[in-house]
């Protein structure tokens, strides 16, 4: 998770970071003195999480809360609980810890928050799932007859020139498209373009090397750039 | 009277000189800073500012182990919201306590 550090107070700063440091999957980006150049950075920055102290002279941490527009998850960090009751108003404020914080207390904030990632996530495959039983097909246009294909047993697309080559596990089709125009109707959940030739049906993968997977009988190279995404969508699997 | 000791920092720093060193740096940085902003707000009698300045001194009280003194503050905060400045001399000891103290760490 990358993280920001918005506290007034140098020494409240070290002690987080500190504590960031004995746990891997927390990466500090940056830390502020004052919410408002933080600001700035968020519009420029992917954050997933802030630490911010809700006692801050001028700007505080609340002002800063209510001016978020898309805000990632906050944890508040306060010398008195009283100040983060408003604060529990908003559903992104994920906890609240009591300085001088304590590492176990820490360590529990960041575990709570990753487990509401992780059930997030599955929420989100569980819909995109879902979306694939009610669209399980599709039609393409062959000698003008439109002929359906059931979107589960494709299992690569292949461009060929001005057109594709769907193959399935019974047929292969060969339709006038782009593999740009097919990519933006498969559902994100199945298919990935691994390659800008290729796009493949993830759950019908058997093998990946370096920088090829096979499928079925067909091996298929994997972009450099393109082999990170397919590494992330197979740990979802 | 309760003495100020860095069994927090300790803990924290988990036997790496290097971070204990840090955050023994910082306090001795920014605590004198921080007494004299108190001081300064307390002789142009604005008790918005001192009570900005004794939450922030705070942090630091607790940080240092002074659990009675962290009350006192906590305290005094509270009645400078009511323009009291009941347990002034109270957490004045404790702001000398800490400044002798910082000196032999």
């Amino acid at each position: 998770m990358n993280c920001i550090i918005i506290d007034d107070e140098k020494l409240a700063r070290v002690i987080i970071k500190t504590l960031c440091k004995e746990i891997d999957s927390l990466i500090i980006l940056e830390e502020f003195s004052n919410a408002i150049e933080a600001m700035k950075f968020l519009n420029e920055h992917k954050v997933d999480l802030i630490f911010l102290d809700i006692h801050m002279p001028n700007f505080s941490g609340l002002d800063f809360i209510r001016s978020l527009k898309n805000p990632p998850k906050i944890i508040l960090t306060t010398s008195d609980p009283k100040f983060a009751i408003e604060a529990f108003e908003y559903d992104f404020i994920a906890d609240y810890l009591l300085k001088p914080i304590q590492s176990p207390r820490f360590k529990k904030a960041i575990e709570k928050i990753e487990i509401k990632t992780l059930k997030d996530d599955a929420t989100k495959l569980e819909t995109s799932v879902n979306k694939i039983d009610i669209e399980n097909d599709f039609y393409v246009n062959i000698d003008r007859r439109l002929i359906k294909i059931d979107l589960p047993s494709i299992y690569l697309i292949e461009a060929k020139g001005d057109y594709i080559k769907i193959k399935t596990e019974s047929k292969d089709y060969i339709v006038h498209s782009t593999l740009k125009k097919i990519e933006d109707k498969l559902p994100d959940a199945l298919f990935l373009k691994i390659h800008r030739s290729f796009i493949i049906n993830i759950k019908k993968i058997i093998d990946i090397e370096d920088n090829s997977v096979l499928i079925q009988k067909d091996v298929i190279p994997v972009s450099r750039s393109k082999r990170p995404e397919l590494m992330k969508r197979l740990d979802l699997l | 009277m309760e003495k100020p000791n860095i069994s927090y920092i300790n803990q924290l720093a988990r036997e790496d000189k290097n971070i204990k060193a840090e955050l023994i740096a910082v306090i001795k940085l920014e605590f004198p800073e921080e007494k004299k902003n108190y001081y300064q707000s307390i002789e142009n009698k604005d008790f918005r500012k001192i009570e900005a300045n004794v939450h922030k001194l705070k942090h630091k009280i607790s940080i240092l182990g002074l659990e009675r003194g962290y009350e006192i503050a906590n305290e005094f905060e509270h009645n400078l919201r009511e323009l009291d400045l009941d347990r002034k001399e109270d957490f004045e000891e404790i702001l000398s306590a800490i400044s002798d103290y910082i000196e032999t760490i």
